[in-house]
């Protein structure tokens, strides 16, 4: 009898343990629960507290796209300045260009007319002419003809490059040195890729030798070098030009010096005959 | 004040030397010397030091070329760099001008500006 009681007391404590394990499982997913829980707690509040920093957003996009369109206007503007500074440098370049070219050009006048009117030697003078004609212009073969006294004819006074020709002198009006000669109009050819012509009848260029109206002779450029064959520039156009006037003058003052030189000379010999000196 | 540049130029006709010598005046502090052949210029590189020789290549007593190769044999000269200026344009002429120790070839009639860019940049070439 006592047996079975303690048994029953037995089971009963059993049971009670049973139970009470049970309660403290519980108790102990109860508590797991409730970490997780608050552990999801808090990242809520993150979240709506990133959400809540969230809601000025269109304010500072609002912000940063000003910003965008100000740097694009400012990269625009500057393209625009960049594009000008450009033009301007492409414009002073070619500028530059002229002036370099106007420069050149001007250095060949001045010393073409400066060696022209440095000497009053007849002779130096058409060695002058016959140098700018190789050296400036770049003539190959070329001959200087003023007009005889007396004649109808011009005659070769100075020539480079046509010994192999038999050129001596050009009746006035004939041909195109002739007539360049009469008319004081001055002869180009214009197309010197398709000009050929060995024939000192025909030049190149020929210029008349004047001052004011009154021609003394004309200038004959035949052939070209090599490096020159394929057109005339400006600045041999404005050497032609020049020379027309300064060779002209200066081939004329040369004379009428020599001729007063001479003349001085023979009054001179005349007084001293006169005056009974010896020379 | 800028570095003094001497420079001779060597040429039987007075126009030209006076137009290669009205270039050359563009550089400041340019001293230039004329000579009129290649017994003259050689006279005149015995008496004093240039920087650059420009010369042509038809003159009496002493041709260009002649010049260019007495200049580059001489270990005193060999260094001056040399432009030749001439009315010989055929590519024969300028390879012969270049293979004798020419620094450049140009041919007449000649631009100006071509000829002071040339000798612009000789002289830095040489780092003078």
């Amino acid at each position: 009898m006592e047996n079975e009681k303690e048994s029953e007391i037995l089971k009963k404590a059993e049971d009670f343990l049973k139970v009470f394990k049970k309660g403290e499982e519980f108790t102990h997913d109860l508590l797991v629960t409730n970490e997780k829980l608050r552990y999801r707690a808090i990242q809520l509040e993150d979240e709506v507290n990133s959400l809540k920093r969230t809601a000025n957003m269109p304010a500072d996009i609002a912000k940063m796209e000003q910003t965008i369109h100000q740097l694009e206007q400012e990269k625009k503007n500057l393209l625009n300045k960049f594009k000008n500074v450009e033009e301007e440098n492409k414009d002073f370049a070619s500028r530059y260009v002229e002036v370099e070219e106007e420069n050149n050009n001007l250095a060949n006048l001045y010393v073409a007319s400066y060696q022209l009117h440095s000497t009053l030697d007849y002779q130096e003078v058409i060695r002058i002419v016959l140098e700018v004609l190789l050296n400036l212009v770049g003539a190959d073969r070329c001959a200087i003809l003023l007009k005889e006294e007396g004649t109808s004819d011009m005659v070769v006074v100075a020539s480079e490059g046509m010994q192999t020709f038999n050129f001596k002198k050009v009746k006035l009006g004939d041909g195109i040195i002739g007539k360049a000669g009469q008319t004081g109009e001055s002869h180009f050819v214009t197309d010197l890729k398709n000009f050929s012509s060995d024939d000192p009848l025909f030049p190149i260029v020929c210029i008349p030798l004047k001052i004011k109206e009154h021609i003394l002779g004309v200038i004959s450029v035949f052939a070209l070098l090599e490096q020159k064959k394929e057109k005339l520039t400006r600045i041999d156009y404005e050497l032609f030009s020049m020379l027309a006037g300064h060779a002209a003058t200066a081939i004329f003052s040369s004379k009428l010096y020599s001729q007063s030189e001479r003349k001085l000379s023979t009054v001179q010999g005349f007084i001293n005959l006169l005056s009974g000196r010896e020379e | 004040m800028s570095q003094q540049y001497s420079f001779l130029v060597v040429e039987d006709s007075p126009t030209m030397r006076q137009l290669v010598t009205f270039s050359l005046k563009r550089i400041s502090n340019a001293k230039i010397v004329e000579a009129t052949d290649g017994v003259d210029a050689l006279k005149k590189m015995s008496e004093e030091k240039f920087h650059l020789i420009i010369a042509d290549i038809n003159m009496p007593l002493m041709d260009g070329l002649k010049l260019l190769s007495i200049i580059r044999k001489d270990p005193v000269y060999a260094s001056i760099p040399v432009i030749i200026v001439t009315t010989e344009g055929a590519e024969v002429d300028k390879d012969k001008g270049l293979k004798l120790g020419a620094n450049a070839y140009l041919t007449k009639p000649i631009q100006t500006n071509a000829l002071l860019s040339k000798v612009k940049e000789l002289l830095s070439m040489e780092g003078t």
